[in-house]
């Protein structure tokens, strides 16, 4: 075997060691929501004795499993489709009307990025309370307020590739600039789109702490939070509270290993360009 | 176009976006200094000067977290950039399709969120390791999260294990943009493996570096779910990171001015953070 070789398995067998290691804590917790109360404290890390698969039903109807986890898809999914339109537009206009103004937005934007949540999060609580706000909708409007800095750069960055003669040949085919954004420019921009909507859906889906300000009542909790109360009441069960875990982990790595490759370059991109 | 209708249009797409990040984000943060300098409790408040402000210089518990939580980011953005960077080496060898399961299977815990992170490493290091100490006599693996110390290595631990990947990801990012010319002409110059990663590759990497530097620096910093899941402050507030101790005073204690006092102190901490970072890479950007 030649040197190249060598060194290329010693390198594969190193990452394949590290990479079992890596995700075996999801395993330990999956076949520790297969066994029965007792096995959990004589067998702790390893493959179940006896299978006992009720755990994941009472764990379901414990979480209120689908009614969680619709809770959660409809403030991920109408947080993203306002937060996408919205900041689509407007990073459209700041980067099609090159002024002073378009400048002072932008870098007011940027300056909103270095506030931290919980350095706003008493005084929001309580605007929010005042006029009623604490509910679904006022959520979803708070969700768009974080996430629309982040959202514009990356949309900006992505506009500066897109040629203004496109606008032109539109705009003299008597387009207005709503119908030559949403006809020519959007479906262009659609692997920013890609982008923003894996970040926010990553961010969003996991959310606690600002929905347990929000929304923290019987029937609107999302998957985070009610496993959040389910894992206190469950501790001494630990079979069911990982069963819990399992069921709500499932989703995200389904979804991992399907779009696997858009998500990293999401991220990358997310990561690298703000 | 003409221009009032251009201005027009040009308003019609930027002002919702302006008017929610206002409302979200500017208006509270300002509103926020003023509580700051009341004793509010949520429904009552007086005004009391900086007050808050000087009682924040005597307070243990809040010393304590700020403390807790430097030594805590110190430890973590070290051990997250050698891991993050060693992983990005390790995947960017020349291994083939293999590669790419790695990297799907590091970056996997990044995907989940602190909450439900927390909840899988309490049932490790609480039973998990309970057994291992069992089934091997190492007293090592005994009582963890039970007192300060196995906390901090704890919290350490799973924050590593989430926050590893993505760095991983940064560091694949830049060292793909280190042109092959740059290393073939190291090797005509008789440079060997190491040679070539320390004086090649390592100096084009400090971008890299301070980009997740920074980014490690400044989420260690807005912990909050992860420890709420995993230790939730105990044993007595001694593994109470500052998000926590912030919300507490707050949601607990009802003392919501003297809170954000302690909001406002958090802001100007993490703002220094991010804006030493945008001033190294744009002094940098120089450079090149």
């Amino acid at each position: 075997m030649t040197r190249e070789k060598t060194h290329k398995w010693l390198v594969i067998i190193l990452g394949l060691l590290i990479s079992v290691s890596w995700i075996y804590p999801f395993f330990i917790i999956f076949f520790g929501s297969l066994k029965s109360r007792a096995e959990i404290f004589t067998n702790t890390i390893w493959i179940p004795e006896t299978f006992v698969p009720e755990n994941y039903s009472r764990a379901y109807e414990g979480l209120e499993y689908g009614r969680s986890f619709l809770n959660s898809l409809f403030i991920t999914t109408s947080s993203i489709i306002i937060i996408v339109i919205f900041s689509s537009m407007a990073a459209y206009a700041l980067a099609r009307n090159k002024s002073k103004i378009s400048t002072g937005i932008y870098f007011f934007c940027a300056l909103t990025m270095l506030i931290p949540f919980q350095s706003v999060m008493i005084p929001l609580v309580s605007i929010f309370g005042q006029i009623n706000f604490l509910n679904r909708f006022g959520l979803i409007i708070m969700n768009w307020g974080f996430a629309s800095s982040m959202s514009i750069f990356l949309y900006y960055g992505a506009m500066r590739s897109i040629s203004v003669s496109l606008d032109e040949a539109a705009y003299l085919d008597g387009g207005t600039p709503f119908q030559i954004f949403w006809r020519v420019i959007f479906p262009i921009l659609r692997p920013t789109t890609v982008t923003v909507v894996i970040l926010n859906a990553i961010r969003l889906w996991n959310d606690f702490l600002l929905p347990s300000l929000v929304i923290n009542q019987e029937g609107m909790r999302t998957i985070p939070l009610r496993m959040y109360y389910f894992f206190g009441e469950y501790t001494v069960q630990w079979e069911l509270a990982l069963a819990g875990l399992v069921l709500a982990i499932v989703p995200i790595i389904v979804l991992y290993i399907f779009i696997q490759r858009y998500i990293v370059e999401g991220v990358t991109k997310g990561a690298v360009k703000t | 176009m003409k221009g009032k209708k251009k201005n027009l249009y040009y308003w019609a797409f930027v002002i919702p976006s302006l008017l929610v990040v206002f409302f979200v984000i500017v208006l509270p943060l300002i509103l926020g200094i003023g509580t700051s300098l009341t004793n509010s409790d949520g429904h009552n408040a007086v005004f009391i000067g900086l007050n808050n402000y000087i009682r924040l210089l005597s307070d243990d518990q809040f010393i304590y977290s700020l403390w807790f939580t430097i030594r805590f980011a110190f430890v973590a953005v070290i051990l997250i950039n050698v891991i993050g960077l060693g992983l990005a080496l390790l995947v960017t060898q020349k291994i083939g399709k293999v590669s790419l399961f790695f990297r799907t299977i590091f970056f996997m815990p990044n995907l989940i969120g602190g909450i439900i992170l927390g909840f899988i490493w309490q049932f490790i290091f609480v039973r998990a390791f309970a057994g291992i100490a069992e089934a091997t006599g190492l007293s090592f693996f005994n009582a963890w999260l039970a007192d300060t110390t196995t906390g901090f290595w704890g919290l350490v631990i799973v924050f590593l294990w989430q926050m590893s990947g993505y760095i991983m990801i940064i560091y694949i990012s830049f060292l793909a943009n280190i042109p092959g010319e740059l290393i073939e002409a190291g090797k005509i110059d008789g440079a060997n493996k190491w040679q070539a990663f320390w004086l090649i590759k390592f100096p084009m990497l400090a971008p890299a570096f301070t980009v997740s530097l920074f980014l490690t620096l400044a989420n260690a910093f807005k912990i909050y779910d992860l420890n709420l899941a995993l230790t939730n402050g105990a044993p007595f507030g001694s593994t109470e990171m500052i998000a926590m101790n912030i919300y507490n005073t707050a949601f607990f204690q009802y003392q919501q001015g003297y809170a954000q006092s302690k909001a406002v102190v958090f802001f100007l901490i993490v703002a220094v953070i991010s804006l030493t970072q945008v001033f190294i890479t744009r002094r940098k950007e120089v450079d090149l």
